[in-house]
């Protein structure tokens, strides 16, 4: 029962915090791709792949009381920061077999990377059925606003190779 | 004259008690519509296990499709020679519009679990491979079956084309919000479609409403606020869709235990096994799903007997409120006494939460997060919706979420009165 909303209970138990819908959004659907077994079903939207479940699960998670969400608002945007609660932690207490271990790691991976390069990683894993060559075009195509370089292209290759190597 | 400009001699019109009529012009649409692949969506409701609370809600993917090519139609019309709009576009927007549904299966949602499939994988599927809605659309072009394909899957370059078809307020939303309020009879649901495709304007990568026309918005994000709560979130429509959750289940776990089935289960078994190819998926619909439900109330197993028969006969799970904060040790409890009753818990004892559902709610959502609803003020600037409307604020941040406990209470009050057992799940289920 609830297996789902125990793997994510999982994960912010690995995490500090996490600052930040979009990234959120982004990191699991990375850890999903690296093999995680999350379940909630990603579709690719304005800004990259976008799971609406994942959005309401986490809405769930906050009102039952497992997670802390925090509304703050910047001189020009607002973001939103999570963070695993007591009720959480003694949620997770009732699936003792919940392990998993590589996931820390890559966790920490993601931590030092900016929104906008995990957007550019989930987009070229999204299109993960196509050559590299590919990829990179269809990128391009549909984050032309986002002007990626080069350098940022092979940052992002460099750090899905070793994504899926851990 | 090229196939993608060929014309009907007359117009063809097909009756709707939503839009009143859906008009086809282009002779690719047409063709589109007379496909096997098409038709399929003929026998896929669009509510799926609804139809078992709602009498009325009997309307197919094909009625919804065919509405929401009509209203991706009707706001072209009057997106042409406007700014941002390209006319070289139509035909990809109306294709796209009437074959964004095409892969859905018989009660696609519960399939979908259980069988660990996406729909959207098999509208490409249809649409990139060797069908005859492929074919067709080869027709137009080499590349314009990848085009259709990129526009449904949202990955196509010009984003103001995908937004028609897939946004916070799109073709899609208008239609089914309209078409299950009028099929379930309810009388949610229904906006002034007309005054917002009146101020619809197209931008670079989106489309957005002029702020004249808030209202009428307002009207519709209250009509998707009620309509979730009121027909898609029902608690009765989660009992039959848990049912019918567990039949699939039970029947792929006896296959996989080389059960012997009274009849081979011959259009299911390529899915057991996890290899099902489009020809299967394709032969796979919702009547043929209710014959095998039918056939599997005389099977020996008596799991699946009595799943099918409450699917079939709308004998349906009872359900209490369930906070899975403060009633976790109860639920193990209860996990316990069902087994000790000879009551299976792992198919008669189901929590289900609101986001096991494919409907969402309007949320403004954080910057970068997804695009949401903007209006366009007569500066030319753009506002998102909620920062504007004060009923759109309100609403967005309601608690939206809750949590069911399922389970048979006949079976459970079949139990000896003697029975502590039956006693203490008494008890807790009702205080």
């Amino acid at each position: 029962m609830l297996n789902d909303h125990a793997k994510l209970v999982k994960f912010f138990s690995q995490c500090d915090e996490v600052v930040g819908r979009k990234r959120l959004q982004k990191m699991i659907y990375i850890l999903k791709k690296a093999g995680f077994p999350f379940e909630e079903r990603y579709q690719f939207h304005f800004y990259g792949p976008y799971s609406e479940e994942l959005t309401l699960r986490v809405e769930e998670l906050c009102n039952l009381g497992f997670l802390q969400e925090t509304w703050e608002k910047k001189s020009n945007y607002s973001q939103y920061r999570y963070a695993l609660t007591e009720g959480g932690e003694e949620f997770l207490e009732h699936y003792p077999n919940m392990t998993f271990p590589r996931m820390t790691g890559l966790i920490e991976g993601m931590n030092g990377k900016s929104s906008r390069f995990l957007e550019l990683v989930s987009t070229m894993m999204y299109f993960d059925d196509l050559t590299r060559e590919e990829v990179e075009e269809k990128v391009q195509a549909v984050k032309s606003k986002q002007n990626y370089t080069e350098e940022e292209l092979q940052e992002a290759w460099s750090f899905i190779d070793r994504m899926l190597q851990q | 004259m090229a196939y993608k400009d060929e014309k009907l001699h007359e117009e063809k019109v097909f009756k709707d008690p939503v839009h009143r009529y859906v008009h086809v012009r282009d002779r690719v649409i047409w063709d589109l519509v007379g496909t096997p692949e098409f038709q399929r969506l003929r026998r896929v409701r669009q509510l799926g296990t609804s139809y078992l609370t709602f009498h009325g809600a009997e309307h197919s993917r094909f009625n919804h499709s065919l509405g929401v090519y009509e209203i991706v139609r009707r706001i072209i019309e009057n997106f042409e020679n406007r700014p941002y709009w390209n006319h070289e576009e139509r035909l990809l927007c109306l294709t796209a519009a009437l074959l964004h549904d095409l892969g859905h299966g018989p009660f696609s949602h519960s399939f979908e679990k259980v069988f660990k499939l996406d729909h959207e994988d098999y509208t490409r599927a249809i649409i990139l491979g060797d069908t005859k809605v492929n074919a067709i659309l080869r027709k137009v072009e080499e590349s314009f079956p990848q085009k259709v394909a990129d526009v449904i899957n949202k990955t196509y370059e010009n984003k103001l084309v995908v937004s028609l078809i897939s946004s916070q307020i799109d073709a899609d939303r208008m239609d089914y919000l309209q078409r299950d309020a009028y099929f379930t009879g309810v009388s949610y649901g229904h906006f002034d479609m007309e005054r917002i495709l009146r101020v619809m304007r197209p931008m670079e990568d989106q489309v957005v409403v002029k702020e004249s026309g808030m209202h009428a918005v307002e009207d519709y994000i209250m009509s998707r606020y009620q309509m979730y709560w009121q027909v898609y979130f029902h608690p009765v429509t989660r009992s039959a869709e848990v049912i019918l959750t567990k039949i699939l289940h039970r029947a792929k776990e006896l296959y996989e235990n080389d059960y012997t089935f009274f009849l081979e289960p011959y259009h299911f078994t390529s899915f057991f096994k996890g290899e099902a190819d489009l020809e299967a998926y394709l032969k796979l619909d919702e009547a043929v799903t209710l014959y095998y439900f039918q056939i599997w109330r005389e099977e020996e197993d008596p799991i699946l007997s009595d799943l099918c028969d409450r699917f079939v006969n709308r004998h349906l799970f009872k359900y209490v409120e369930f906070n899975p904060n403060l009633h976790m040790s109860e639920w193990m409890e209860l996990h316990q006494l069902f087994q000790k009753a000879g009551i299976d818990p792992e198919y008669y004892l189901v929590v289900d939460s609101s986001s096991d559902l494919p409907y969402d709610f309007y949320r403004p959502g954080e910057d970068g997060e997804r695009l949401p609803i903007h209006l366009l003020q007569p500066n030319n600037e753009l506002k998102e919706l909620s920062r504007k409307s004060e009923i759109v604020e309100a609403i967005s941040g309601k608690k939206r979420t809750d949590h069911k406990l399922y389970f048979p209470k006949d079976l459970i009050e079949g139990l000896s009165n003697r029975s502590k057992t039956k006693k203490r799940i008494m008890e807790i289920l009702y205080g």
